[in-house]
């Protein structure tokens, strides 16, 4: 989902940016005040740091013979609410755009808002949701993931196709055609990213319910003490 | 189930990761493999022939060694802190289990 530096027209790379920076703006913002509140917090809001550092990392190969990486900003996003990702996402893109020419300083505003702020969004609604449906907890985990993941890409897709419509078929054919390459690839991605979340899920609950609790990730009637 | 759980997902996980390298063939002399993101980029200039990238990167990893050596530097931080905090979890679950099996004792 990295946009390369330098691929977005300027007027793009700076709507894009406009548009990510209240949301990284107001997740330092909530996420300073539930750190003073809470600094007990402080290692959690590591773990999804370093979940995320983990993930994006991974160039996992894929059934269209092209190779993708997870995004891991689902996992931050059910703990500590959908707008504390985006600062994280931020830190993580910039280290891939200044040490691994991947993505941009121009570009940075609209990889942060894919994968830093529309996959946590959705990957936090979903979870809601699928809580309110009352589904196994182990599934809401890995919906929320997996759609988290599979949405980053759609709006890379998107915002590529804004970019570059196609020159016959508009906005829609260049979509299609940069979703075939991103979407398909990333389906089995987003599996693994579903289960590697509820894997870190599992270990959570087991050795550190309390904290989940506190979260409000369940109520506490549903965990053990 | 809940016993083998975690077990069943990293093995789904393994496999899904390497089914892949099996069921894909390659396509005449083409790369296999290569980044989403590259292929991207590529379909970019098929659209607009014309585009040109007005910046580019402030410093590019000068060879695939050094690119994934930065890679994989990214993910060992991330297991390392990871590990790190589930094995203080563990260790102070199993600490707080004992110390009220001592109680449950007495």
């Amino acid at each position: 989902m990295h946009i390369m530096e330098g691929f977005l027209p300027a007027g793009h790379a700076l709507g894009w940016s406009l548009a990510s920076a209240p949301v990284v703006a107001y997740g330092v913002y909530s996420l300073g005040k539930k750190v003073k509140k809470h600094p007990e917090y402080r290692m959690l809001l590591g773990v999804a740091a370093a979940f995320t550092f983990i993930l994006s990392a991974l160039k996992i190969p894929s059934v269209t013979g092209s190779s993708s990486h997870p995004t891991g900003t689902g996992f931050g996003a059910l703990l500590f609410g959908p707008t504390a990702m985006a600062p994280i996402g931020l830190v993580v893109l910039l280290f891939q755009a200044l040490l691994l020419a991947h993505g941009g300083l121009a570009t940075l505003g609209a990889n942060v808002f894919s994968m830093a702020i529309v996959g946590p969004f959705v990957a936090y609604g979903v979870f809601r949701l699928t809580r309110m449906l009352r589904l196994p907890f182990g599934m809401t985990v890995f919906l929320a993931a997996f759609s988290g993941n599979l949405m980053t890409y759609l709006t890379t897709s998107a915002q590529l196709a804004l970019a570059f419509p196609d020159p016959t078929g508009g906005f829609v054919a260049s979509f299609v055609k940069f979703a075939s390459i991103f979407a398909l690839t990333q389906l089995p991605l987003a599996i693994i990213e579903g289960l590697l979340t509820m894997l870190i899920f599992n270990a959570l609950t087991r050795f550190n319910p309390r904290e989940l609790r506190e979260l409000k990730i369940f109520p506490s009637s549903e965990v053990p003490s | 189930m809940k016993k083998h759980q975690n077990l069943i997902l990293i093995m789904a996980v393994i496999i899904l990761a390497l089914l892949p390298l099996w069921i894909v063939e390659p396509v005449d002399d083409a790369e296999i493999f290569a980044g989403a993101d590259g292929e991207a980029m590529a379909a970019i200039t098929e659209i607009a022939p014309t585009y040109e990238p007005w910046l580019s990167p402030v410093w590019v990893p000068p060879s695939g060694e050094i690119e994934s050596l930065l890679f994989s530097l990214q993910a060992a931080l991330g297991g390392a802190f990871i590990g790190y905090y589930l094995g203080g979890s563990v260790a102070r679950a199993r600490a707080f289990r004992e110390l009220r099996g001592t109680t449950d004792v007495k």
